[in-house]
């Protein structure tokens, strides 16, 4: 079926009703108003990131529209928030990242002749592919399994800062918080005044 | 973030978590009384037994490593933010299929994980209490299902479980104490799929309020149980046995991490040492009792080896920290016609024991039950882009399709073996203490016990009108780790939680497993907490403590 989608929607809107307690706006504004600045990440590890980052939630309009990513990616990194483990084969996840970019920019330069971030996008694309599926080169994935890293850290460490944000919450229309009110209708094609209403176009 | 870092519970007070702001008295210890017993952890091990203790008149002192929370004020609506509520401390996971540790299987805050659950409330299939002379696998528990029946119902009544007049499964029960819940959209998904294949299907018991109850409201759908209710109709260890155990008495110590039990030169239990505060502290008491949950429990454990017990504490069996247990936690997602918009109510209404009941047409042993679900979005993506290597254009053209999607997981049991087990890795934690190493991987049995889970739960999903439908593993829920048992050769404690080695220390959470059985663990470790509570009462009473 065609994906559906959410016209006008703007969780935002809800944040001064009941669907929003005090908590809460204080989390999301801080998320929407205080972008953390770079304090982990190297400034080259940092653009190659929004590299990778434009590539896995891939953003249109004007830059100051977007949801931002490095920036959330290097606060956890530089708080150290872990998720709780690592993979027994896996370094820990600071140290992943920082050898999973150096090893993701010296495979773009063996199989393309460039540093990542100089790449197409279709290129990077390519090279995105191949550490998906493990089919590696650089002598730098020692001790890093591509396709772990791949999945459990880089995909999962960006689409969290993205799904995380009011922005990916409007596309796909989730209602967003919801305390102290919550919901009222729950059955099939149901939905409350402060819901998103699906249109098709 | 100082609300998270300074302990709450001092001076005399606790925090009130039925008002904003508010304070209760708490009855404190000082460090050098001798108290009847001190109790690490407040789960839902640990903070019920805590209860039952106090109320039976026994002087109790229970820590936490985490916050005290008050959920009205300190739970947000957001999944990222509500991260604070997982045990994210440093820990290894390895062995064939590595088990993902954190959101899905611990809680670091008084009342543990039930912060958290989904309040699923399942009693074990009966003969699960006796799986290897009743069906031929596992092991027996030391424990009757007729005891526990009725601590069944003791748990259900003080978590005012809302569910059903008539559960289609198993010996014939009372009515649950509150109404069933409305099932959602998605849960309709489910029951649309177990009546096109002819099998039953009810309204999950759920801890969540369907009517008022003191200052605690009813369940407003907000569908963020996994994260933390903000609302206080989620009935977790936090909000019922927590709540009873200050007024009979018991002291609640959050943000204390216990470092290590300490004997004296008899060989008992004398002590724990504990981080509070930015200091290493001590807890006397005359009995100890550990309640982590099956991977913290069996490593302060090792961590407390001492010359007379250079493995261990309990650990002459050798078999502490082996036999863990995770149920598979398999899925099918498929598209439907219709909106469901699945992030509305808690996220599994609706349910079938079918297979945890039927032993006909079965290639493996043991059971699975499955429900409908409703992820929140990073959950959501997290299935998206694990199980499907979906990213890019592709990715978001996915998650386009949220208020459509419905699926239906599974909480399967698996069989327990000596090789999956927890260890300690060279690497220490913030405290210095060794971290946890542990180690899973699925047999033979498991393997054929999910696919025919995932076979069936497809079928139900197109029976249902589910379109594009695929499937996703993973695995939910810890057990085992410090086996109950009827010998000291086989187990690592008795019935009553009792170590063999060590006739002060006890063991009170989901550790003493000697099987998983295929329904969400809670339910069964607080009535066990309860049994526990019970049991030292009476040897109290006999004065052979």
């Amino acid at each position: 079926m065609r994906a559906p989608r959410f016209p006008g929607y703007n969780v935002l809107d809800k944040r001064d009703t009941p669907s929003w307690n005090e908590q809460t706006r204080r989390v999301v504004d801080k998320r929407l108003h205080e972008v953390p600045p770079r304090r982990f990440l190297t400034p080259e590890e940092w653009t190659m990131l929004e590299a990778i980052s434009d590539r896995i939630v891939p953003q249109s309009g004007p830059a100051n529209e977007r949801v931002p990513i490095a920036p959330f990616v290097d606060h956890k990194l530089a708080e150290d928030r872990s998720d709780g483990f690592r993979y027994a084969d896996m370094p820990d996840m600071r140290e992943a990242w920082r050898r999973g970019l150096a090893a993701i920019d010296d495979e773009s330069r063996l199989r393309f002749g460039a540093p990542f971030v100089e790449l197409m996008p279709g290129r990077q694309d390519d090279v995105l592919h191949l550490v998906q599926r493990g089919e590696v080169r650089s002598p730098r994935w020692q001790g890093l399994p591509p396709s772990q890293f791949f999945k459990s850290r880089l995909v999962k460490d960006i689409v969290n800062v993205y799904y995380a944000h009011p922005k990916a919450w409007n596309e796909i229309g989730f209602g967003g918080p919801a305390s102290p009110r919550g919901y009222v209708r729950l059955g099939f094609d149901r939905h409350d005044s402060w819901e998103a209403e699906e249109r098709d176009e | 973030m100082s609300e998270e870092r300074e302990p709450r519970a001092t001076d005399g007070r606790a925090p009130d978590v039925f008002h904003r702001g508010a304070w209760r008295p708490m009855r404190c210890y000082s460090d050098s009384e001798e108290v009847d017993f001190a109790i690490v952890g407040t789960g839902a091990g640990g903070g019920t037994l805590a209860c039952k203790l106090a109320e039976a008149g026994f002087s109790v002192v229970a820590l936490d490593a985490g916050p005290f929370w008050r959920p009205l004020e300190d739970f947000a609506s957001d999944e990222e933010s509500q991260h604070k509520l997982y045990w994210t401390d440093k820990r290894v996971s390895g062995g064939d299929n590595p088990l993902e540790l954190g959101r899905n299987n611990s809680g670091k805050g008084v009342g543990g994980s039930t912060v958290h659950f989904t309040m699923v409330s399942l009693r074990f299939r009966p003969e699960w209490f006796k799986s290897r002379s009743a069906l031929g696998y596992g092991a027996d528990w030391p424990v009757s299902a007729e005891e526990m029946w009725r601590y069944y119902a003791e748990v259900e009544d003080a978590l005012k479980v809302a569910g059903p007049v008539r559960y289609p499964w198993g010996p014939p029960r009372g009515r649950y104490p509150y109404r069933a819940h409305e099932v959602n959209a998605a849960g309709l998904v489910l029951a649309r799929g177990a009546e096109a294949l002819g099998i039953k299907w009810a309204p999950t018991p759920l801890a969540t309020l369907s009517a008022p109850r003191g200052d605690a409201h009813p369940c407003v759908y907000r569908g963020f149980c996994v994260i933390g209710c903000s609302t206080n109709a989620k009935q977790s260890v936090l909000l019922t046995w927590i709540p009873r155990a200050l007024d009979a008495g018991a002291e609640i110590r959050d943000l204390a991490m216990v470092a290590r039990i300490e004997l004296d030169g008899a060989g008992r239990a004398r002590e724990v040492l504990y981080h509070r505060d930015g200091q290493l502290r001590r807890q006397r008491a005359k009995n100890i009792v550990v309640a982590g949950y099956a991977i913290e429990t069996p490593r302060l454990l090792f961590n407390s080896a001492c010359p007379r017990f250079p493995h261990g504490l309990a650990n002459s069996s050798g078999l502490v920290g082996k036999n863990l247990m995770a149920q598979s936690n398999h899925a099918v997602w498929g598209v439907m016609e219709e909106e469901v918009r699945w992030y509305k109510g808690p996220p599994p209404m609706a349910i079938t024991e079918h297979w945890n009941y039927t032993d006909e047409g079965k290639d493996f042993a043991g059971g699975y039950c499955y429900m409908s679900q409703g992820p929140l979005p990073i959950e959501w993506v997290e299935s998206v882009t694990s199980g499907r290597g979906l990213w890019g254009a592709a990715l978001k053209e996915e998650m386009a399709k949220y208020i459509h999607y419905a699926g239906l997981k599974m909480v399967g049991e698996t069989m327990p073996s000596e090789d999956n087990r927890v260890t300690l890795a060279e690497e220490r934690d913030q405290y210095g203490l060794p971290v946890a190493h542990v180690t899973f991987s699925f047999g033979d049995n498991d393997k054929r016990l999910y696919q025919h889970a995932l076979g069936h739960m497809g079928e139900a999903l197109a029976a249902a009108g589910g379109r594009e439908i695929w499937h996703e593993s993973g695995t939910a829920h810890l057990a085992g780790t410090c086996r109950m048992g009827d010998a000291p050769e086989t187990s690592v404690v008795n019935a009553d939680g009792r170590s063999w080695d060590i006739p002060n220390l006890w063991i009170c959470d989901g550790s003493l497993f000697p099987t998983s059985g295929g329904v969400n663990p809670s339910l069964t470790i607080q009535a066990l907490a309860c049994r526990i509570g019970d049991r030292i009462r009476e040897l109290g009473r006999r004065g052979e403590l």
